[in-house]
């Protein structure tokens, strides 16, 4: 067996544990509860997705993870976490309660939806991927087939940015 | 037939006029009472150009517009046209218009004249409907139009408490009659199937014996609308009470509407009326006619004595459609809208003069000061008490002379009796309040009432005097009795005494007693000497024989009582125990549920997953 | 085995959990959101997994736009709890109960 054959395989574990390890640590950090450390989790979570991305021969969507979740959702979170100044935050400690409930609710849909994965095998008969997600392939269904929602979702970006602007005016009324 | 859209021209004028105050002339007084004064006369000017177009009898007596059909019932919007109606069409708009003209100037210091305005020309616009009407249906719209327009005529003056009571009175009092008569309609409906005047005469010329034996009991059911609007006996007691409206509405109601729109609706349905139930119909006009003259001999308020007289004559002409006389009851009813628009405006006259006093024993020798008033009230006196050769004089002696030709005798003894009656309490008021010494201040500086107000006396003092004499009554005979030669002037100048003379002789002999009896008896007098004399009798009739205090103590209790259950029924078992339960249910369920909202995001959110995880399962998990 | 799409619907159901227990776990605002975040992320790598292995480009397609759209919303979600934390002084769920009567 080939290096060039198992080593996609050997990338999809590396990333896929690197990826849910970042996540148990982005929700329930045992050595910190502060959000920047969460953030910081966060981005790491984000680029080992990426990495998922580039197995999936998904190039393009990769590159704008990065520069978008990446370089632009993280950077907003870690500045309005500056902000708010949440240094009192800290201290209250997780209740008992809601942690049982989330684990016994979350585990059981994880149990159910697992299960049925597991059941109805969707990748058995499928045929070899031969997809390739380059900006080219994209590019052309976003301007041909999706150029209309794209028009749309930048109209609802421009809303977006509107509606931010004067949730944070100061005297909001 | 010419001109057939003055017919309906003259019934929605009126309407327009009230329609038109209402909704832009409310600010603008003098306006406001030009246009339903316009509208009225307009009416009376119309009226007689269509007669003189037409004739009494037009060629087509009916005017139709299809107005709605339920299953096997047709309604029409039509309006009949014969002689019956027109005469009527003539004395609505002619008496209610110089009552309008005289309103002009009596309620000139009212705050709310524009509104008064309105109602008289909604009122007006009722009882020409009534006129008009060629169904039973049109006419019970119509019918009850007169009553909403009479509550808001006699409750005018809202503010005082007794105007408002006495505005419910009439208008319940009028429902329990008009209960009835929509019963009768039902029946009649029901029985013929249609109805439409004419169609209904037809039917039953054609066979007398088509209502069978619920004939009576129609006819009667009938009659209790009458009863209602015209105020007979047994709910005569909203009439007097009705005086609580400004004069000129008791003028409209007593004179040219109203109760003139019940002995009208028994002429119009004669037909129906079988020989049984006109005998009920006679006898209860007659007792009426009988109470209310006794109700009116010891009255102190110169309105009551004039609505109890009115009460007396209505009984009168109801008697007379009883003995099977419909020509001298619309005659009376003529004669009387003439003198007793003519009395009561003549006593608004006074009342205007005296500021706002009512009573005949605080009043006296007016005759100087107050000329146009006195004239005219005597002419309005002598033609109430019958005496001729005034009006009052023909249409009484009419009635007396039907009674004597129908061989009813007692009815005949009863209503001479009724005419000596009328003429002792008139001059009893005409004694007191006119001559005589002054009684109070206010007597003494009494002054003549504007032109405004005194034309209309004159022109109504005219036609008290000539109404019996002008051929209303060969005009009415033309519809009833066809076939009779129409008389000259001087015919009917000596009618009675040609028809009738024993009657005419026994009639007057009651008339001088009472006259003289009056004369003697309150010339000068300072205060009432009848009460040492009659005693008991006269303490009965001063307080109306009880009549109201018998009803206040079995119906009204009665009802009270029903009430009170129904109150108890409502408030416990309705409201206590179905409503308390469903309410406190919903309470109970309220208070747990909102335990739920914590208003927690998490919570919620919990809730949430949990519900997915459940569909899930069930979607899934199988 | 090969690496085929099972595994990676695995990753994204185990990725939607976490996401999942944060959100319902956690009691700081902040990390709510970066939670519905890992949630989106999720999603997204089914997306692009069934895509690749149905030979399809309309599921990336989508990727692209709710990239879009999260990031919009994070902005406008931002900016909301910035105002929050204006008029009450907290970013604590607990704190923040004026739905409750």
């Amino acid at each position: 067996m080939a290096l060039s054959d198992i080593l996609p395989d050997i990338l999809f574990y590396l990333f896929a544990a690197l990826t849910l390890l970042c996540g148990v640590l982005v929700v329930a950090n045992p050595f910190s509860r502060n959000p920047v450390t969460s953030a910081m989790f966060l981005v790491l979570t984000i680029i080992s997705m990426a990495g998922l991305f580039v197995l999936l021969h998904a190039f393009f969507l990769a590159a704008v993870q990065i520069i978008v979740y990446a370089g632009a959702v993280i950077v907003l979170f870690l500045f309005v976490i500056m902000l708010l100044d949440l240094k009192e935050e800290q201290r209250r400690k997780i209740k008992l309660f809601g942690a049982v409930a989330g684990l016994v609710s979350v585990g059981v849909i994880m149990i159910i939806s697992l299960k049925a994965l597991r059941a109805a095998r969707p990748g058995a008969n499928l045929p070899a991927p031969q997809l390739e997600g380059g900006t080219n392939a994209l590019g052309q269904l976003l301007f041909t087939q999706y150029v209309l929602p794209f028009e749309v979702v930048s109209i609802l970006l421009l809303v977006a940015m509107v509606g931010v602007i004067l949730l944070s005016k100061k005297d909001l009324k | 037939m010419k001109l057939e859209l003055l017919p309906w021209l003259i019934l929605f004028l009126p309407l327009l006029a009230a329609g038109g105050i209402t909704l832009f002339t409310l600010r603008y007084r003098t306006v406001s009472a030009l246009l339903s004064i316009g509208a009225i006369v307009t009416g009376f000017v119309l009226s007689l150009v269509f007669i003189n177009a037409n004739g009494w009898q037009p060629s087509s007596a009916e005017s139709i517009a299809n107005w709605l059909t339920i299953g096997g019932l047709h309604v029409d919007f039509g309006l009949k046209l014969d002689a019956l109606s027109l005469m009527m069409l003539l004395i609505v708009t002619g008496v209610g218009g110089a009552i309008h003209i005289y309103s002009f100037g009596y309620m000139h210091a009212d705050r709310s004249f524009s509104r008064f305005f309105a109602f008289m020309s909604l009122f007006t616009f009722s009882m020409l409907g009534i006129v008009l009407a060629n169904n039973f249906i049109e006419l019970f719209i119509f019918w009850e139009l007169v009553g909403v327009s009479s509550y808001l005529l006699i409750g005018f003056w809202f503010e005082k408490p007794s105007a408002g009571d006495a505005a419910k009175k009439a208008f319940i009092v009028n429902r329990l009659g008009d209960f009835g008569f929509l019963l009768g309609i039902l029946m009649v409906w029901g029985l013929l199937g249609s109805l439409n005047f004419t169609v209904l005469q037809n039917k039953l010329t054609a066979d007398p014996a088509v209502l069978g034996g619920m004939a009576t009991v129609a006819a009667l059911l009938l009659f209790c609308g009458a009863v209602g609007k015209s105020a007979q006996f047994p709910l005569h007691v909203w009439l007097p009470d009705a005086m609580e409206g400004p004069t000129p509405v008791s003028a409209l109601i007593h004179a040219a509407t109203m109760v003139a729109a019940g002995v009208y609706m028994l002429c119009r349905i004669l037909f129906l009326l079988n020989a049984d139930a006109l005998h009920v119909i006679a006898w209860i006009g007659g007792f009426t006619a009988l109470l209310a003259a006794l109700i009116a001999v010891q009255q102190n308020d110169i309105k009551r004595i004039l609505a109890y007289s009115t009460l007396s004559q209505l009984g009168y002409m109801v008697m007379s459609v009883g003995l099977a006389g419909p020509t001298p009851a619309m005659f009376h009813l003529t004669t009387h809208a003439f003198f007793k628009a003519l009395l009561f405006l003549g006593a608004g006259s006074v009342i205007h003069a005296m500021h706002d006093e009512q009573d005949i024993w605080k009043m006296g020798r007016l005759q100087k000061k107050m000329p146009v008033t006195f004239w005219t009230f005597l002419i309005g006196t002598l033609a109430l008490s019958g005496v001729p050769p005034f009006s009052g004089f023909y249409s009484k002696d009419s009635i007396l002379g039907q009674a004597l030709s129908q061989g009813n005798y007692a009815l005949f003894i009863l209503g001479a009796a009724v005419a000596g009656l009328t003429a002792f309490y008139m001059f009893r008021l005409f004694y007191v309040a006119f001559l005589g010494k002054p009684k109070t201040q206010a007597a003494e500086h009494v002054h003549e009432s504007p032109a405004v107000m005194a034309w209309p006396l004159r022109v109504l003092a005219v036609f008290a005097v000539i109404g019996g004499v002008i051929g209303v009554s060969q005009t009415y005979a033309s519809q009833f009795s066809p076939g009779e030669a129409r008389e000259s002037f001087g015919q009917s100048l000596v009618e009675p005494l040609t028809h009738s003379p024993a009657g005419v002789l026994v009639g007057l002999a009651f008339i001088a007693a009472g006259f003289f009896a009056a004369r003697a008896l309150y010339r000068d007098a300072a205060s009432d000497p009848l009460p040492e004399k009659l005693g008991g009798l006269a303490t009965a009739m001063k307080h109306k024989f009880y009549f109201d205090e018998l009803y206040e103590a079995t119906f009204i209790r009665a009802h009270d009582f029903i009430a009170a259950v129904m109150d108890w029924i409502d408030r416990w078992l309705v409201e206590g125990l179905c409503i308390g339960l469903v309410r406190g249910g919903t309470d109970l369920s309220g208070r747990a549920l909102r335990l739920v909202q914590t208003g927690n995001l998490q919570t919620y959110a919990f809730l949430f997953v949990l519900g997915v995880a459940v569909v899930m399962y069930f979607v899934l998990g199988k | 085995m090969h690496v085929g799409l099972e595994h990676y619907l695995t990753v994204s159901f185990l990725l939607f959990g976490l996401g999942l227990l944060g959100v319902i776990m956690r009691r700081n605002l902040l990390v709510i959101y970066m939670s519905l975040e890992l949630m989106l992320n999720a999603a997204n790598l089914a997306l692009v997994s069934f895509s690749r292995f149905n030979n399809n480009l309309n599921g990336q397609i989508l990727v692209f736009f709710i990239i879009t759209v999260a990031a919009a919303e994070v902005a406008v979600g931002l900016a909301l709890i910035v105002a929050l934390y204006r008029k009450r002084q907290s970013a604590h769920v607990e704190d923040l109960t004026s739905m409750k009567l």
